[in-house]
């Protein structure tokens, strides 16, 4: 049996160094987050692989998702735009938006807590950069949302609600929507690692913020204490797709917050990758 | 140049559950050896403890002991799955490693989608990936299998298949745990064949294994761990006849 095994490319032979002494956290965690960017190829296929078995056997598959999406938008938007005496025609699009971000939200910040946990049998057996379990958990709740996102154009096109040119903004806000999924997939994923708690505690949090969050009524309800909305970001978030797209754009406070939360996520999920990502492996 | 250097390693698993203090006292009570508290007053079992050793080209290294020496856990360090609490590490070359050889694979995908999955795991571009499922399908002969889901294949097909991923790339550091021997005689024969190339063109090997005949046979220094610590390291004759006569454990310190 000649040659039956292939040479590894010479781009493999590396380096590898570990000193507790000194620990060099700081580079390594910018190794792997680059690394695991350039690895995204595996983590599409991981999350196409995440979704695919999800719904194995399924006739609509993901496609379910969609159908009891729109099935919640139009009955809850019979029965609010009654109770709010709002017009349907009025009142559906925002709720849809509303309903279908906020979905998307709710989703992604759930299934971030399991990033880590759920990769574990990959985790201590092969050496992976920890930011592809992130990406993963990005890239497979982005799937799932292009099966509701486009309802929303249904819904426009059914009460012929046509957003001027500033709706082209809500990319900007799906953009922020990305950024807090990656970030929150590598501090929530790192922490309900590492604390078990964790994840009844944020699908609590998640809850509460659902009725604190103007989703299914509108701001203007709360009359003068609309001023402290701001200081929610599930709000603000959600309001920066859902602005652009049914209320001629969002306040600049809006775009403030959700911008400052963003960062704050951002520099809290570094800070604690860099310190915390050597304990990874035995937290899981 | 391959090689391997450790100073004074160690690794340290943290009990995170034990939470109760009676239950924490009674543990650290009864076992004072491995068992013990860290600074932030969590129960942590000292997996590794101030291991030394350098490993050169051409080494074929046996890590031998009881259960629960701490084999695995050194072999998984090497890898860079955990890193290390005190001391410091230096791996040089491509690392291959053979501890889980079914990690990572998706049972609802069919074996070639397993395999262009592996591939992507190795971080293979698509041309690598094309030759590694060639070479793969060839050698596991699991011919029209490779199209079906793996979930449908008997123990022995999963075997080959991951046996075939495996040892598909030839590195320079090859990391083993155990034998994985199984499957079908025929296929035994392919693999024996397969592991001795493998072996042989590997600058370094490190093999944990509780089969002495294998470490005779393949060896050329073995390592014995005991309780996280190195016991003895020295040429496989020295080591082994040291374990079959039944040398006495150097007291604990």
């Amino acid at each position: 049996m000649l040659q039956s095994t292939i040479a590894p490319s010479p781009s493999q032979t590396v380096l590898y160094v570990a000193d507790a002494a000194r620990p060099r956290r700081l580079e390594r965690a910018l190794e792997d987050i680059s690394t695991g960017f350039a690895r995204w190829r595996l983590a599409a296929a991981l999350a196409r692989l995440d979704i695919r078995n999800r719904y194995r056997g399924s006739v609509l598959g993901p496609f379910w998702l969609s159908l009891s999406t729109a099935v919640m938008v139009v009955a809850l938007g019979l029965l609010y735009s009654t109770l709010f005496t709002l017009p349907l025609g009025e009142y559906l699009p925002y709720l849809s938006v509303g309903l279908i971000v906020w979905g998307l939200i709710n989703q992604t910040v759930t299934d971030a807590c399991e990033s880590l946990i759920s990769a574990e049998g990959i985790i201590r057996q092969l050496p992976l950069p920890y930011t592809v379990h992130a990406l993963r958990c990005v890239f497979r709740n982005a799937a799932v949302a292009a099966h509701s996102l486009p309802l929303i154009l249904v819904v426009f096109a059914v009460f012929g609600h046509l957003p001027g040119p500033e709706a082209l903004l809500a990319f900007a806000g799906l953009a922020l929507v990305g950024a807090n999924a990656f970030a929150l997939s590598i501090v929530l994923g790192m922490v309900c690692a590492r604390f078990r708690d964790i994840p009844p505690i944020v699908g609590s949090v998640l809850q509460l913020a659902f009725f604190m969050s103007p989703v299914l009524w509108k701001p203007e309800l709360l009359g003068d204490r609309r001023v402290w909305l701001p200081l929610n970001p599930f709000y603000t978030l959600m309001e920066t797709v859902r602005g652009p797209l049914v209320e001629g754009g969002a306040p600049g406070v809006v775009w403030l917050s959700a911008i400052a939360f963003t960062l704050l996520t951002c520099a809290s999920a570094f800070a604690f990758f860099v310190r915390f990502r050597g304990r990874i492996a035995f937290w899981v | 140049m391959p090689r391997i250097r450790a100073e004074d390693l160690a690794i340290e698993f943290p009990l995170y559950h034990v939470g109760a203090r009676s239950l924490k006292k009674r543990l650290l009570a009864r076992t004072p050896l491995r068992l013990k508290q860290d600074e932030s007053n969590r129960v942590v079992v000292a997996a590794l403890r101030g291991l030394s050793f350098g490993i050169d080209r051409g080494e074929r290294v046996a890590l031998v002991g009881g259960n629960g020496a701490g084999k695995t856990t050194l072999l998984r360090t090497l890898a860079g799955i955990y890193d290390p609490v005190a001391g410091r590490l230096e791996v040089e070359g491509s690392v291959g490693s053979l501890i889980d050889p079914a990690a990572g694979m998706d049972q609802s995908s069919t074996g070639r989608e397993n395999i262009l999955l592996r591939a992507l795991y190795r971080g293979m571009d698509d041309a690598e990936a094309e030759e590694m499922a060639d070479e793969v399908g060839r050698f596991s002969g699991l011919g029209e299998f490779l199209d079906v889901p793996v979930r449908s294949y008997s123990a022995g097909m999963q075997v080959r298949l991951s046996f075939a991923m495996a040892t598909v790339i030839a590195p320079e550091v090859l990391l083993m745990d155990e034998w994985l021997l199984a499957g079908d005689a025929d296929f035994m024969q392919r693999a024996k064949e397969r592991l001795v190339e493998l072996v042989q063109g590997a600058d370094i090997l490190v093999l944990a294994t509780h089969d002495l005949a294998v470490v005779r046979e393949w060896c050329t220094r073995a390592i014995r761990l005991e309780g996280g610590r190195i016991v003895a390291d020295g040429p496989v004759a020295e080591v082994v006849d040291g374990m079959a006569r039944g040398a006495p454990v150097p007291a604990e310190g």
